[in-house]
């Protein structure tokens, strides 16, 4: 147990303070104030005088604009789904190391080194109509007709998940592999097999790491911009919120508007959050609770 | 109650990659006896015991238990219970959950699971430890918990991989004790792995010591702690004093006199060693006898180096007359700088062949 600290800052309270100043700073002038400001901006509406929630009406009263809710939440909620559930199928499996283990992370981790916009070409190039991809189906004869992979929905969900796959399974493979091997072992030898430890050990030990991995993912779908416009249909079916406020931004000059639909994103990822861990409190309660003496 | 075992017996190899890790390492085990491998770290016998319980695959090689193949079945089909060092109970689970877990795999009832997982706790001495967590229980009260586990589902075999090495020392004395008592009094068959030839010798009614993946001696403690059949055997267990020596004249009874680098040392073995053969002499710190008798057999005279004081006695390293270095451990006070004489008694000596498996590298 920690000790109640009383009294005076010692000498090392100061000097951890000391050290700790820069990064607050960096948070206040780059994080908090602009966030701030962005909420201040979206309650003075350009075209009205004074403070009013004229943005916000707007927003919830344009089909166009809060249609992009709803494309945003399809595009992140199966693509989080997606990404993480291969990301746990693969760490699972990979957690007491594999044949060519070092070779197989690098070539599932080099993503990571390019950039959204040389990999978003790449996809372009790769899955187009005139691509190797189905360039190789259509001359096997397993296709009639090129499949339409790019500048739609399942372009977009190709380069998220190929953006975030590498960093959620790398992330997992930590958390997973840092599960002491004896307890599913011990787990075996009660009687319990391959997939009742799954379920029942080392699935609600492995939630803690789930959620972090779910939110993340989920945030970073979420903002998705880049490979929504350049895989996607921006005016369409790929219009997700970023590209709303973007729009609003750059196109039509109206950076209240714009913030507004921007602080309208935050809170929608804050409830995605919100929801992830309340699953994951459900999760690991339903794991020992099943085996409690109710 | 427990389904008990006739004979349990193996003959395992293991590899990883190039590397031997168990080398035919073969026993056999009779009902309700108490097991334990010994060994240095690295010797093999946390793998043997991992693939008795079928948690890794062998190379090669066997299990039966009671004339039954069994080394192709997965852990949870054996009916095994194994105790770990580190304890691995399942820290997102209470103590109940954690004793119940292989009941509630069997669908036992409710009403069932609540009594046997009471009488368990009473067994292991914690009674109404049911609804704590493993993170709120001492390193002694986890392996409790661990111990009662294993025991709730009646196992034909108990393993335990060092279960006693993370705890401190006054609570390692007290579990071995407690260990003991449950294994005779549930009749118990269990293997034991450990390094320490203290639990070794004072738990076992076999004890069977390894080295890098051999069987170096299988005896009763008695026997592996009295006449330790080679080198490392008995360096490992407690022989610190080795001198080099030639074989000069060999009785009948296994009396042997050789001579040691300006000595001529008395002893007994159990090895055929012919005159002339290259032994080395051995004998405890404890039965070196320091200033006793000035004639007869394996008289000596040394310089005393350090004395360490170790609370019932001191131990001494001096220096014999030969060169050699000498530990022993006495009660007399000595004084660093003193001459002393220090007597081998001839049937406290055993000679050991200088070559072969066990030989000291």
């Amino acid at each position: 147990m920690r000790l109640r600290r009383t009294g005076e800052p010692s000498e090392l309270d100061l000097m951890a303070m000391a050290c700790l100043a820069p990064s607050l700073l960096y948070v206040l002038v780059m994080f908090i104030y602009p966030f701030l400001y962005g909420i201040y901006l979206s309650l003075r509406p350009l075209k009205l005088p004074g403070f009013s929630l004229a943005n916000y009406v707007a927003f919830f009263t344009d089909q166009y604009e809060y249609m992009t809710v709803s494309i945003t939440f399809r595009l992140a909620v199966p693509n989080t789904i997606v990404v993480v559930a291969c990301s746990l199928l693969l760490a699972y499996n990979m957690r007491r190391g594999i044949w060519l283990e070092r070779t197989i992370t690098t070539i599932l981790v080099l993503p990571i080194s390019l950039s959204v916009i040389l990999l978003g070409q790449g996809i372009l190039g790769f899955y187009g109509g005139r691509g190797w991809f189905n360039q190789l189906l259509v001359g096997l004869d397993l296709l009639e007709e090129p499949l339409v992979l790019t500048h739609n929905f399942i372009g977009v969900m190709i380069s998220l998940f190929m953006q975030q796959f590498p960093f959620c399974f790398l992330m997992l493979l930590g958390y997973i592999s840092g599960i002491d091997p004896s307890i599913e072992n011990s787990a075996r030898t009660l009687g319990a097999n391959p997939w009742t430890v799954f379920r029942r050990v080392m699935l609600p030990l492995i939630a803690p790491g789930l959620a972090i991995a779910f939110a993340l993912v989920f945030v970073m779908s979420f903002a998705t911009f880049p490979s929504a416009m350049l895989l996607g249909q921006p005016s369409g079916a790929t219009r997700t919120m970023a590209i709303a406020a973007y729009a609003q931004a750059f196109e039509q000059f109206d950076m209240s508007y714009a913030s507004a639909i921007a602080v309208l994103m935050g809170l929608f990822q804050l409830a995605g959050l919100l929801v992830i861990l309340l699953l994951r409190k459900r999760m690991v309660m339903a794991a020992t609770m099943g085996v409690g003496k109710r | 109650m427990n389904e008990t075992i006739d004979s349990l017996r193996f003959r395992i190899t293991k590899r990883f990659g190039t590397k031997t890790v168990l080398q035919d390492f073969a026993l056999e085990v009779r009902g309700k006896q108490f097991i334990t491998c010994l060994g240095p770290s690295g010797c093999g016998k946390s793998t043997a015991l991992n693939i008795i319980a079928g948690l890794l695959p062998a190379t090669d090689g066997e299990v039966w238990i009671d004339g039954g193949r069994i080394d192709h079945l997965p852990p949870e089909k054996r009916g095994f219970g194994m105790v770990f060092q580190n304890y691995a109970l399942f820290p997102h689970m209470t103590v109940f959950a954690n004793i119940a877990f292989g009941l509630q795999l069997q669908h036992r009832p409710a009403a069932e699971i609540r009594e046997r997982v009471r009488e368990m706790l009473d067994l292991v001495q914690l009674p109404g430890f049911e609804d704590r967590y493993p993170g709120q229980l001492s390193g002694g009260q986890q392996q409790r918990i661990a111990i009662a586990r294993a025991l709730i589902l009646h196992p034909r075999l108990l393993l335990l991989d060092e279960p006693l090495s993370n705890l401190d020392a006054k609570l390692r004395i007290e579990m071995r004790a407690e260990i003991k008592h449950l294994h005779s009094n549930l009749g118990l068959t269990s293997i034991y792995v450990t390094h320490d030839q203290v639990e070794a010798l004072s738990l076992s009614d076999w004890v069977v010591v390894m080295r890098d993946g051999i069987l170096m001696q299988a005896g009763t403690p008695q026997d592996i702690h009295d006449q330790p059949r080679n080198l490392f055997v008995a360096d490992f267990m407690g022989f610190r004093n080795f001198f080099p020596a030639e074989v000069a004249t060999a009785g009948p009874e296994g009396e042997v006199e050789a001579a040691a680098s300006g000595m001529r040392i008395r002893g007994k073995t159990r090895h055929s060693l012919a005159p002339g053969a290259a032994a080395v002499a051995a004998i405890r710190p404890d039965d070196v006898v320091v200033g006793a008798a000035a004639s007869g057999p394996n008289v000596f005279r040394g310089k005393v180096d350090i004395v360490e004081y170790l609370g019932r006695e001191h131990e001494v390293i001096l220096t014999l007359e030969s060169g050699a270095r000498l530990w022993v451990h006495t009660q007399a006070h000595l004084t660093p700088g003193e001459f002393v004489p220090v007597v081998f008694p001839p049937e406290r000596v055993i000679f050991l062949p200088s070559e072969g498996p066990g030989g000291i590298a």
